[in-house]
């Protein structure tokens, strides 16, 4: 169970980075993200390993709070 | 998870200073440029420190006080988060001086001595240096009241030196850093109030996930604690 969540992440994350190809093909789709020296594109980066980062203690949080009910 | 509106006020803050810390106008300084965006997160990292050691201090006069071992636990895991903002803030110092004090147009800057020779990294060394030799001296000690104990006196002394090492020292030597002069980063004078608005936002996210990663690791250690005792 576990190795299929991880063989379909790996996959999920090669299909982001293939999206990301497509796009660069055909410019003018995403207009902002362009824009301002591609500064959205930082920001973008950034808040997804906020976000990720964030992820990661919410789920520390619930599970520290599971083994305390099991006290 | 446990009264957590402080805990998503923290993620929206965050998200908050990223986004507008990334895109918001800042003022046009030579040396600095854009980097001086790096206030909303280097600084941060400071403020969190200190108000983290600050709430271990007063953890363990709790202690001292009450003999509860609770908040020994409670000063010791807020001194290691509060290290651990205080070396993030130190690494992200020496890449931002790197490349604005250290300017290659400047014969001043040019020999790292001069850069090793700012009163503010030394003191922001020797105070941190100081708050890992309380870890050291923890965890040394096998018996718990005794180390609670010692630990606490400490960590009284450790805050103590604080106040001269990142306060009082970089205020009377000449420095690069800037806020020499009254209180850096609060000032009304050094800093552009349109960058006030994604100053003090980002100072309480920031903190308050520190705070956050805090409690999980003391609600971790009362957990084996308790472990212990059954």
């Amino acid at each position: 169970m576990i190795l299929i969540k991880k063989i379909s992440l790996f996959v999920v994350f090669i299909m982001t980075s293939l999206v990301i190809f497509a796009q660069d093909k055909n410019a003018g789709i995403v207009d902002t993200m362009r824009s301002n020296g591609r500064i959205y594109v930082v920001v973008a980066v950034v808040l997804t390993i906020l976000i990720g980062l964030f992820l990661y203690v919410i789920r520390l949080d619930r599970k520290i709070s599971k083994m305390e009910k099991e006290k | 998870m446990y009264k957590s509106w402080w805990k998503i006020a923290s993620i929206l803050l965050l998200i908050y200073t990223f986004i507008a810390g990334f895109l918001f106008k800042v003022p046009d300084l030579p040396a600095l440029q854009e980097t001086i965006r790096n206030l909303y997160f280097h600084v941060c990292m400071w403020f969190a420190m200190m108000i983290l050691f600050t709430v271990s201090v007063v953890n363990s006069i709790k202690y001292l006080r009450t003999f509860n071992l609770k908040y020994d636990i409670y000063a010791r895991q807020y001194a290691t988060v509060g290290i651990v903002m205080g070396v993030l803030g130190y690494i992200t110092g020496a890449i931002w001086m790197t490349f604005t004090w250290a300017d290659p147009n400047n014969p001043a800057f040019q020999s790292f001595g001069a850069l090793a020779r700012e009163p503010k990294l030394i003191g922001a060394a020797i105070a941190l240096l100081i708050y890992f030799a309380y870890m050291v001296l923890r965890d040394s000690i096998n018996d718990m009241d005794k180390r609670a104990r010692i630990s606490s006196v400490y960590n009284i002394f450790a805050y103590a030196m604080l106040f001269p090492s990142i306060w009082i020292l970089p205020r009377i030597l000449p420095s690069l850093h800037p806020g020499r002069e009254g209180n850096p980063a609060l000032n009304t004078s050094d800093i552009d109030s349109s960058m006030r608005i994604v100053f003090y936002p980002a100072v309480i996210g920031w903190t308050l996930l520190a705070v956050w990663i805090t409690t999980l690791k003391i609600r971790l250690s009362l957990i084996n604690e308790k472990k212990l005792m059954s």
